[in-house]
């Protein structure tokens, strides 16, 4: 899945994919610098991720983007960015009291 | 429902602050970047602290136990030898009293600038991550930057995930505090 986002032309078949939805091969392949063949196969490994469905129309196969596993990934990311969160908030509140402390040290009370 | 730009939904930084826009008010304080295909995972906060107060927090076991471990955890320092080389051993107790351990050594260490050293979660022998914290002073302020660089995009996408467990699991310690005081 990270593995299927890793490559930059297929991070751009899904920004493609949803500017516009259901497109056809030859759509898709036209955008990529590269043989029919190599689009293809960037194609398959997003569809083998969950990312791409396809859906026949005649004698088209049009393609769409599914959104719902990169929005799992945003929500381990957003999990993972609320721990440190959390730490660097409890590690705010250690600063504040190092600096209260440091200046009651420069004020001593009689 | 509007469709999310992949390129960008992965970063998680999207909805995060700019660390030199703090002050508003709601807005995420700590920002991470986790760009698909790279192994490494950026945080960045400022804070409202001279730079030399940082890494005294950083760097005395006292004053470290409270703030690194998560809430449900105790944090007890069972090794901590701040120089280059030096090793370096945390563990944390729940309530049952498990215990996890995590440690690692001291590569660099820079008063009051830079720590570089590794981090290993003992449950998962193996899986070493090498951590450089840098301190850079910004008005009076302080730009906390920690860049962790995994061994291999899968150690990186399983901390993220792991983010997901423990996130749940603190989730769950809420709930059963809230059951108990109903």
């Amino acid at each position: 899945m990270f593995k299927a986002l890793a490559d930059h032309h297929r991070r751009h078949l899904l920004d493609s994919l949803s500017q516009t939805d259901g497109q056809t091969l030859t759509e898709l392949c036209a955008q990529l610098p590269m043989s029919r063949f190599g689009a293809m196969k960037h194609l398959r490994i997003l569809e083998e991720a969950g990312l791409v469905t396809t859906r026949k129309v005649g004698r088209e196969k049009l393609h769409y983007l599914n959104p719902a596993p990169i929005q799992d990934i945003a929500a381990w990311v957003e999990h993972y960015r609320r721990l440190w969160e959390e730490r660097f908030d409890r590690l705010e509140v250690v600063l504040q009291e190092l600096q209260q402390k440091e200046q009651s040290n420069d004020h001593p009370r009689p | 429902m509007t469709t999310p730009d992949p390129s960008t939904t992965i970063t998680g930084s999207q909805a995060a602050s700019n660390p030199s826009d703090k002050g508003d008010i709601g807005m995420n304080k700590t920002n991470l970047i986790a760009e698909p295909g790279k192994q490494d995972i950026i945080l960045t906060r400022l804070f409202d602290a001279p730079r030399e107060l940082l890494f005294r927090a950083f760097t005395d076991p006292e004053l470290r136990t409270r703030w690194w471990g998560p809430r449900r955890y105790s944090t007890i320092v069972d090794k901590m030898d701040v120089r280059p080389g030096g090793v370096w051993r945390f563990i944390n107790r729940d309530k049952e009293g498990n215990e996890s351990g995590f440690h690692g050594v001291y590569h660099d260490v820079v008063s009051p600038e830079r720590l570089v050293f590794t981090f290993e979660y003992e449950g998962m022998p193996g899986h070493v991550l090498l951590e450089t914290v840098t301190l850079e002073s910004q008005n009076g302020k302080t730009l906390l930057t920690d860049q962790s660089v995994f061994q291999s995009l899968a150690d990186r996408d399983g901390m993220l995930q792991s983010g997901m467990e423990s996130g749940a699991n603190e989730s769950m310690d809420r709930l059963d505090e809230l059951v108990a005081s109903l």
